[in-house]
């Protein structure tokens, strides 16, 4: 086979910060692959009962873990403004070099505050469904 | 010039052989992952999820049974697809990207599985 240059084209292009939050979605997003394992892990221990799922709960509220599920909440969050900015571009919305500067900006207050939001939730927020 | 058959030009189905059907499906999990999303983390949030009782009772009714069940499929179904864009992408080796993406959908396969079958066992037990 040829060794012809294969896409993407990394180091031909000047940085934008777009570019950065275009990789992020991927890296976010592959985390988030592995979170997707994590979930069926922890609704597997919900289906063998209530000793297995103590056991889950253990790991899951270890500091370790407790660090990685802040990071796959704030993947998610990421992931999913960003996403909704994709959808945009999809449709043909707001594709001007400044249009997505702007959104871009966006997204990263809308991710920032929502973060902020989860952490409150996850935190302070007593659930009232007992 | 264009080296492209007529025939190659009317189905319009690229060099991958599938036309726009991998983008499309990326695209139409991801829209329908905004509410199932949603829906789970605001549902989680609501309750006091370290209690086994709590959230027994919470995946065994119906309609949360339902929508989880549509959210790891589609979740299992996106992330095949965006894993398979990741490899595509950055793993040039034949061999490490052809074993890779078998891995990748034996894992989403089997994760999806387990996950229907942990639905399944809380909502009709």
């Amino acid at each position: 086979m040829t060794q012809r240059p294969l896409s993407p084209h990394l180091g031909v292009y000047k940085f934008a910060y777009t570019m950065a939050l275009s990789i992020l979605h991927r890296i976010m997003g592959s985390a988030l692959s592995v979170g997707f394992l994590v979930l069926v892990w922890w609704l597997m221990a919900v289906a063998q009962g209530p000793d297995a799922y103590a056991a889950a709960i253990e790991v899951l509220r270890s500091g370790f873990f407790k660090l990685l599920l802040g990071g796959w909440a704030l993947a998610f969050i990421y992931h999913f403004c960003n996403g909704i900015r994709h959808l945009f571009w999809d449709a043909g919305v707001g594709l001007e070099r400044h249009q997505a500067r702007r959104s871009g900006a966006v997204v990263v207050v809308a991710t920032l505050v929502l973060f902020a939001l989860f952490i409150c939730a996850a935190y302070c927020y007593v659930p009232v469904t007992e | 010039m264009s080296l492209r058959t007529p025939l190659g030009k009317v189905l319009g189905h690229g060099s991958a052989g599938d036309g726009v059907s991998h983008w499309w499906q990326q695209r139409v999990t991801a829209i329908a992952l905004i509410p199932l999303t949603l829906w789970f983390v605001i549902g989680l949030l609501r309750r006091s999820a370290g209690k086994f009782e709590v959230m027994q009772d919470w995946l065994s009714q119906p309609w949360t049974a339902l929508l989880a069940l549509l959210l790891v499929v589609t979740l299992a179904w996106h992330s095949k697809l965006g894993v398979q864009v990741v490899i595509e992408d950055y793993v040039h080796a034949k061999g490490a990207k052809t074993t890779m993406l078998l891995l990748s959908t034996f894992i989403h396969f089997a994760a999806a599985v387990a996950g229907i079958f942990a639905i399944l066992r809380l909502a009709l037990s």
